[in-house]
């Protein structure tokens, strides 16, 4: 074990893994992290807390992340790339490793144009493959990037993302392979809704035996209507939503389109966990987190075990 | 080359209102060649200026010059006798050119009559790109020849983000994915290799963000 991560150990002991995500809020408001704590905290293994997702401001992902931990839930601390630079990074992750958390999710971040303040100016001191090698150099080697040693090391499982549905194709495999090379261990995937395409990613991921050295949770993400669906599909960059999927959702009575999406996430998991190489997925309810325990249990996937 | 726009004519109305005596200076080299700052463009400010100012029945003196580059005191002497006997200087060159003038002209008002853009190139009529943030250390051969500092939104070492689509990049789509270009070139070129070692975070100290820099040429020092 790298660390003492809940979430490690059930993806060591060879057990299907669920991860969730709770957005923080645009308040100071604590009880808003508490209450969809407080919904995902059976159905999951462990939730991500993003840090300042697509740009918008909101409370930093270290003091949401402390505010699941105070009620008994196991975050990853989201990290982007975006807002800080190589000093500011290394200080937070000393910060958060001796606030208890195990977990951290390196990430570039999206670019600030797509948030509430286009006017800010990025850092992008490091990318995303340099987060995660750093957090590797300081807990594996004890050193800082400035090579000098820490006075104790940060034990974190290190995870990162990835996008099979970005571009160029052929070169996504690639780069989780360099991501696998700095030192990452689990990856949650962009939402799938494109199955073929994922399977021909993950085929890929095969091919490489990378699917040996990383684990690899399956992005799934419930869609409630669809205006959501377009919307992702025409809006979110990085998103692959076919129009077969939309016409599905159409397709059903406007009062049972939500259902329908909850039917197609849970279809989702059960093909995900019949692919070689997916240890677990990563449930994206955008607003939406009272259907994780739904989707969870319909898909096969409560209780959750216990770890030794 | 340098590429500059020129600034709104209001903008540079409300600058240049305090005075009676203007010279609006052009440079003849990179800003020239992008059509802001120039012979052609410096008559083409002046007479504007002189109609604006007469319509708000504001009196001003406009002499006009353009020397080969603002950023040589070879070329700048040329320029004294005109920038000393006006009550201040409009300079359409770039930012080095007018903090250039002003250093040499300690009690003249020197103002930029453009907004400095980027290092860059002239892709097709009409289209200027960056191509290059002088960050003082080259790494171009490695990328073959697309610099992802530059070129990159997310100015990303090691391969491209999540958003690329489609040879675009996320923040918009008129903006190619430089990952893409890079791949694409590599691929080419057969040294698509290149890519697989971990590339270093970038040491910043040569770039601007270890502060204004310098460049000693010893062999050049009488």
């Amino acid at each position: 074990m790298t660390s003492d991560s809940h979430l490690e150990k059930i993806l060591e002991q060879g057990d299907f893994a669920v991860t969730s995500e709770c957005g923080p809020p645009r308040g100071v408001d604590p009880e808003s992290i508490r209450k969809k704590g407080e919904l995902l905290k059976e159905s999951v293994d462990a939730v991500n807390v993003t840090d300042n997702q697509t740009s918008v401001v909101r409370m930093s992902s270290l003091s949401s992340g402390v505010i699941l931990k105070q009620a008994g839930i196991e975050p990853v601390l989201q990290m982007v790339t975006r807002d800080r630079n190589r000093i500011a990074i290394q200080s937070d992750i000393l910060g958060a490793a001796a606030l208890g958390f195990n977990n951290i999710l390196c990430l570039s971040g999206d670019h600030q144009k797509f948030g509430d303040h286009a006017t800010a100016k990025n850092v992008y001191d490091l990318d995303s493959i340099h987060l995660i090698q750093t957090v590797k150099q300081m807990r594996d080697e004890g050193k800082f990037l400035g090579g000098d040693e820490l006075k104790g090391v940060p034990r974190l499982f290190i995870g990162a993302a990835a996008n099979p549905f970005a571009d160029p194709f052929d070169f996504r495999v690639l780069r989780l392979a360099k991501k696998v090379a700095a030192g990452v261990q689990f990856i949650q995937t962009q939402c799938i809704f494109n199955m073929e395409r994922f399977s021909t990613w993950m085929q890929q991921v095969r091919d490489r035996g990378l699917h040996e050295k990383v684990h690899i949770l399956g992005g799934v993400t419930p869609m409630k209507s669809v205006g959501m669906a377009n919307y992702m599909k025409k809006m979110v960059p990085g998103m692959d939503v076919p129009d077969e999927l939309i016409a599905r959702i159409k397709g059903v009575d406007k009062e049972k389109r939500a259902e329908e999406g909850i039917k197609i996430a849970v279809e989702t998991i059960q093909q995900l966990k019949e692919i070689e190489g997916v240890h677990g997925v990563h449930i994206m309810a955008i607003e939406w987190e009272e259907m994780v325990p739904v989707i969870t249990e319909q898909a096969g996937l409560l209780p959750r075990p216990e770890v030794n | 080359m340098i590429v500059g726009n020129q600034k709104s004519l209001a903008e540079i109305k409300e600058i240049v209102a305090p005075y009676k005596n203007l010279l609006i200076l052009g440079c003849g080299t990179c800003v020239k060649t992008c059509f802001a700052g120039g012979e052609d463009e410096v008559a083409t400010l002046s007479s504007a200026l002189r109609l604006g100012f007469k319509k708000d029945g504001k009196e001003i003196l406009i002499q006009e010059l353009t020397i080969e580059r603002q950023c040589e005191d070879e070329f700048i002497q040329e320029a004294a006798e005109n920038i000393n006997s006006n009550d201040a200087v409009l300079s359409l060159a770039c930012g080095a050119g007018v903090q250039a003038i002003a250093k040499r002209f300690k009690s003249v008002p020197v103002m930029p009559g453009l907004n400095t853009t980027f290092i860059g190139i002239l892709e097709k009529q009409g289209l200027f790109t960056e191509e290059c943030v002088g960050c003082g250390d080259c790494r171009l051969a490695q990328f073959g020849s697309v610099c992802p500092i530059a070129r990159c939104s997310k100015k990303l070492l090691n391969g491209p983000c999540g958003g690329s689509k489609n040879g675009s990049c996320e923040v918009d789509a008129e903006t190619d994915c430089a990952w893409q270009l890079i791949i694409d070139r590599l691929k080419a070129l057969g040294q698509l290799n290149n890519l697989k070692a971990y590339v270093q975070p970038k040491d910043w100290r040569s770039s601007n963000a270890g502060g204004p820099r310098k460049l000693v040429r010893e062999d050049h020092i009488i």
